[in-house]
């Protein structure tokens, strides 16, 4: 095993996205669907502090986009599970086959 | 090998494979459990990144906030304990393959990639640093944007209490 650098970290971040991505080609329930999202999200502020660390060390550019993206991903969190409750509400149900109608 | 560099790879199997389970499992409590894992994986990699407050922000978000507000959805939306219908193999075997192609895709960009490193002086990623740049409104100053985030967040707090608020059935 050789000394983890940036190259390690990379290689752990696109294979956490396309895992997120799997997901969510092969989900069919909203809330997995949303875990996946998490992850992906979780992949690129993975790589943001990675570039920060290695390569522009004397800017925290990167560091705030991974701030700002963790803020965006709550509200988004907390927006879609707003939407999956009101759709199980008038559906009894959070499978996207089921959901093809906007409103009911 | 030193001590460092086994608790990075650790932390790295952590990550992928609970994050592999949690897209993979057929129980839905036990994938947000392994989603949480997979957080917590990435979490210990900011740590040993010596990047300690987003660290610390990732594990107050998402471990503490995230998760639970996805814990909780799965309470109100689904008979616990059942599991999620099985899906169509072909489904399966085309959505695994079209991963996997462009995974090696990017991971043979990235291998060929070099990358510049800047010269500059290093800055300590420190609390202190954090908070004046955050709020700093001279050049390279964050504040603009922390502020829209602010606007974001009270938009989406209102928007989720309009939407999930139960509609009253209409009087005709």
């Amino acid at each position: 095993m050789i000394e983890p650098g940036l190259y390690h970290i990379l290689f752990i971040s696109a294979t956490l996205f396309f895992i997120g991505v799997y997901g969510f080609f092969t989900r069919r329930n909203l809330v997995t669907l949303l875990m996946s999202v998490e992850l992906v999200l979780n992949s690129v502020n993975l790589n943001f502090i990675a570039f920060n660390k290695y390569l522009w060390f004397d800017k925290m550019d990167g560091l705030f986009f991974a701030i700002f993206i963790i803020a965006i991903a709550a509200a988004e969190a907390a927006v879609a599970i707003a939407i999956i409750i009101n759709l199980y509400r008038s559906h009894q149900s959070i499978d996207v086959e089921h959901a093809e109608e906007l409103k009911h | 090998m030193t001590g460092s560099t086994i608790i990075f790879y650790l932390l790295a199997a952590l990550t992928l494979v609970s994050g592999m389970l949690a897209v993979t499992t057929r129980m839905i409590f036990r994938a947000a459990i392994y989603l949480l894992f997979s957080l917590i994986g990435i979490a210990g990699i900011y740590f040993w990144l010596q990047y300690q407050f987003i660290a610390a922000i990732q594990i107050v978000v998402y471990v503490g906030g995230i998760v639970v507000l996805i814990i909780f959805s799965i309470f109100l939306t689904q008979q616990t304990g059942e599991k999620l219908p099985k899906q169509k193999i072909g489904r399966k075997v085309f959505s695994a393959l079209a991963s996997f192609c462009a995974l090696a895709l990017v991971l043979v960009q990235i291998a060929q990639h070099e990358f510049v490193i800047t010269n500059g002086q290093f800055i300590e990623p420190n609390v202190a640093n954090i908070g004046h740049q955050m709020l700093g409104v001279n050049d390279g100053g964050y504040a603009l944007p922390f502020e829209v985030v602010s606007i974001l967040l009270l938009a989406a707090l209102i928007g989720c209490i309009v939407i999930a608020l139960s509609s009253k059935p209409k009087t005709a």
